[in-house]
């Protein structure tokens, strides 16, 4: 069984990371589900003076056509203008690339912003588009046939888990 | 040609005779002389009863020949075991002039299978203003006069149509059903409708238009034969009349018999019925009426409607059902479930009905024409558009494993069906 | 009886044909994903990606540029294309069937049919026969079911009142010739709603109405009594005057909703019609644009929910 990084300890060290690549045009948006929860915990670490927004790119996937939509979708909220912002996209697992294809598609609907920077909470690899993190938690290797999730407990406590199915 | 039957199990509604045995048979009727047989049929293990006569099968012909024509529908006939049935008139033309009325009969004669008993139109073009030559078209071959499903919308011109027939003792075959209230309606007006949003047919547009017939045949003496009862209130109606003495008697559709209301399902048009399949309590009435004699007779009601037809909204498509070769098998079903003895379920379509058409069919007894009909109760087949002879495919028991297979049918003494 | 056309293999939804013999799950899952799809156009760019490629008829039999427009407007929200056939002026006049006509689409590879017809069930035949991959809504059929107008009634209900286990809600007028209420009347005995009213006369409701589980009353003041939800129906003007009804008028005097009738429903009531509204004639114009009307909103939430059942679908 491969050993998993702390979510908890990677957190701080995430934020710590950030805090000097904030500038005034810094907003953050956080990726249904995990990234949301990710994000949630980071921004009030960070002192940005917009509130956080929450993207669920349900309406944005490339499998719809082969899987349908995913049932229950939520909301985006962006609660502040994304043109010419510099935008910290949060997500909690950074895999094939295509979930931050579609957030980014998502985000241009909104407006243009200025940058985009990824972060994530960890990095297990198997891009299949070009597309990189610029904030990473940790480098995770995952057993084939699993996948990596980021959980969320009855208290609040964030932790990586492995689930059956790639 | 004489003709031999053996071994099989003879049963004759009218006498009640159910018991193994043969039947012989000699220049097209019924013998009890045993003379050397040019034929001998096998018929062990079969029923040998008389040959069914269905008291309303349209063969649509004049007029509706792309649904279904003669030839096709009287090879149905003969494959259902019937062997006389009498069609309603509403053909295109109707069935309003001598002329129609004598071609139709020589073109049946020709096919030599069922025999056909035309029942004559009550107003010419069935409009319900104008009387037709009633007495005329008896001359050529009418057995009764009837408005077919297009009942009458004024009561004036029944009660006159009513006592003409009267006068020369012509027997009126009616459908009790209010015009007015029927209008626009395609379906029971229920539960079901309500629900499927389609407009609806009310019980009381039998009953109140069985109300005036019954009113008319007491002020006028007609005899009159209500056809396709549908309800539940009706039956109870008839059964008070007939205690009354009145000269009438009723049959009923017998997919009637076994569906209702609920069998619409999600729209299917095969169920799309004149009158309409009514409440489950409508359908048992039915049921109890035809087993207890209140309901004389159970008929097919053939309509033979084609596929474009039927392939259509549930209130646009034509409505009917083909069954000629479905009513021994579905009669069989309604005998077994009441558990009546064989001879009492075939007399709903043999003697009661040969009473009520005025022949001298519908039973087995020496002397009388030999229509009969060899069946198998036992032997169960799947309905489907391939195994039915008729043109028209449309039955609400498309896929139904049925019991009651007819091997051979006998009209006048001659094979016109054998079950290959 | 024949298994629910409405539904695959999978349970899921493959047509939408009416609410009535939808599971509760479905229903709320098409609620749930129109809410984030209210967010879409709310936003300035009013456009999803997410049926690029896919072709949507919009198959009117029965002409209706309002309900048409607004399913236009969801599938271009959705970037599908749009193709809007007025069937009523075209084929079907020249004598094509039903079934023709949907085959001669289907060859221009459709994968959604959005049938409006003026002939109950007409969309269950249509269901019956398109190819696996398409699939069906029902814009309205006859006065059976109008199942996107119940579902926005019902989103409606659920954005202003939360909650559906507490519920009384009155449908005023025509029932008989609704296929609005039909649908909705379904979709709330399914959502949980304790109480259930038709309002109207005896010649506007259909026989045996009851047994759709709702209470009927003739006399709307009584009927209106501690209602959360008032939802108006349309009359159409061909009734108005003849045997079901001897004047708009009357009606009006009796089955109108007017300020003071309104006062008999709870004090934070919500109205609601499924338009086009007659004033004056089910609804008084201080009604129908004064502070419990959500007649307006209906409209945008419809688009929304128009959205969620066209992506549910086509997905499936």
């Amino acid at each position: 069984m491969t050993k998993l990084p702390d979510a908890e300890t990677l957190l701080p060290k995430l934020a710590a990371e950030l805090r000097g690549h904030i500038t005034p045009a810094s907003a953050m948006i956080g990726l249904h589900t995990g990234g949301a929860w990710l994000a949630e915990r980071l921004h009030p670490l960070l002192g940005m003076k917009d509130p956080l927004g929450l993207m669920d790119i349900a309406f944005y996937r490339d499998d719809y056509a082969k899987e349908g939509l995913k049932h229950d979708p939520k909301r985006t909220k962006i609660p502040f203008e994304v043109e010419g912002r510099d935008l910290l996209l949060v997500d909690d697992v950074l895999y094939t690339g295509r979930t931050v294809r579609a957030a980014m598609n998502e985000l241009f609907d909104y407006g243009r912003p200025r940058s985009i920077s990824l972060v994530v909470l960890a990095d297990r690899g198997g891009r299949q588009l070009p597309i990189a993190a610029q904030h990473v938690g940790a480098r995770v290797e995952v057993p084939a046939g699993k996948r990596l999730r980021l959980k969320r407990g009855a208290s609040g406590k964030l932790s990586l888990e492995l689930e059956d199915g790639g | 040609m004489k003709l031999l039957i053996k071994g099989g199990r003879v049963v004759d509604p009218a006498s009640g005779r159910d018991e193994l045995g043969d039947v012989f048979v000699s220049g097209g009727k019924i013998s009890d002389k045993k003379e050397k047989a040019d034929q001998t049929i096998d018929a062990k293990g079969l029923v040998v009863a008389p040959g069914l006569i269905d008291l309303s099968a349209r063969l649509r012909e004049p007029g509706y020949e792309y649904k279904a024509t003669l030839e096709s529908e009287m090879d149905a006939a003969v494959a259902g075991g019937v062997t006389s049935l009498a069609c309603p008139p509403d053909t295109d033309p109707p069935l309003d002039e001598p002329g129609l009325v004598d071609m139709l009969r020589r073109r049946a004669k020709a096919l030599a299978r069922a025999r056909v008993y035309p029942v004559g139109a009550l107003t010419v073009k069935l409009a319900g203003e104008r009387l037709t030559e009633m007495a005329e078209l008896a001359e050529a071959g009418c057995v009764a006069f009837s408005q077919a499903n297009a009942p009458l919308a004024d009561t004036q011109v029944l009660w006159r149509a009513m006592q003409y027939a009267a006068t020369f003792g012509f027997p009126v075959w009616l459908r009790a059903e209010d015009r007015s209230l029927a209008h626009g309606g395609v379906a029971h007006d229920g539960e079901v409708a309500t629900r499927l949003g389609l407009p609806g047919i009310p019980s009381f547009a039998e009953t109140i238009a069985l109300g005036t017939l019954l009113q008319l045949v007491r002020a006028t003496g007609t005899r009159v034969h209500v056809c396709r009862l549908s309800t539940a209130v009706a039956v109870e109606m008839i059964r008070a009349a007939k205690k009354e003495g009145l000269p009438v008697s009723c049959d009923v559709g017998i997919h009637h018999v076994h569906l209702s209301e609920m069998d619409l399902g999600y729209y299917d048009s095969h169920c799309r019925l004149e009158p309409p399949l009514r409440s489950q309590r409508d359908r048992d009435a039915l049921a109890a009426g035809l087993a207890d004699g209140t309901v004389d007779c159970a008929v097919s009601d053939h309509t033979p409607v084609d596929e474009d037809q039927k392939q259509m909204p549930f209130a646009e498509a034509e409505p009917g059902a083909t069954g000629l070769e479905l009513l021994l098998p579905l009669l069989l079903k309604w005998g077994a479930a009441k558990k009546l003895p064989l001879a009492k379920t075939l007399a709903r379509v043999t003697s009661d009905a040969a009473r009520i058409l005025g022949v001298q069919t519908g039973r087995i007894e020496a002397g009388l024409p030999a229509d009969l009909v060899l069946f198998d109760p036992q032997q169960s087949w799947r309905v489907a558009p391939e195994v039915l002879r008729s043109q028209g495919k449309n039955t609400p028991f498309l896929g139904y494993e049925l019991a009651g297979r007819v091997r051979t049918t006998i009209v006048a003494g001659n094979v016109v069906y054998e079950q290959r | 009886m024949a298994a629910n056309p409405q539904l695959n293999a999978n349970g899921e939804l493959q047509h939408l044909l009416s609410i009535e013999g939808l599971p509760r799950e479905i229903l709320v899952q098409i609620l749930d994903t129109a809410e984030p799809f209210a967010g879409v156009t709310e936003r300035e760019v009013k456009k999803v990606p997410l049926m690029r490629g896919k072709s949507v008829f919009n198959l009117f039999f029965e002409a209706s540029t309002r309900t048409r427009t607004t399913f236009e407007i969801a599938a271009k929200r959705l970037s599908a294309d749009v193709i809007n056939l007025n069937v009523a002026a075209s084929s079907q006049s020249k004598g094509e069937s039903l079934l023709d006509t949907v085959a001669n689409l289907s060859a221009m590879q459709a994968d959604v049919f959005v049938v409006r017809h003026g002939s109950s069930g007409a969309p269950y035949l249509i269901a019956r026969h398109v190819k696996p991959h398409e699939h069906v809504i029902n814009a309205g059929d006859g006065r059976h079911a109008h199942p996107t107008q119940g579902l926005l009634d019902l989103y409606t209900i659920r954005h202003y009142k939360k909650d559906f286990t507490g519920l009384t809600v009155a449908i005023v007028g025509d029932v008989l010739h609704s296929r609005v209420a039909r649908s909705l009347i379904h979709g709330l005995t399914t959502l949980g709603a304790p109480e259930v009213r038709v309002i109207g006369p005896q010649t506007l409701l259909p026989a045996g109405v009851e047994s759709l589980g709702v209470r009927v009353f003739h006399d709307m003041r009584a009927g209106l009594k501690g209602c959360d939800v008032v939802v108006m129906l349309r009359l159409q003007n061909e009734r108005m005057n003849g045997a079901l009804l001897p004047s708009a008028q009357e009606f009006f005097k009796h089955y109108g909703l007017t300020a003071d009738k309104l006062a008999l429903a709870k004090a934070d009531a919500i109205v609601m019609h499924p338009g086009p509204m007659n004033r004056g004639v089910e609804i008084d114009s201080s009604v129908a644009d004064g502070p419990h009307s959500v007649i307006l909103p209906q409209v945008t939430f419809g688009i929304a929910v128009r959205m969620a059942v066209m992506s549910i679908v086509a997905g499936n």
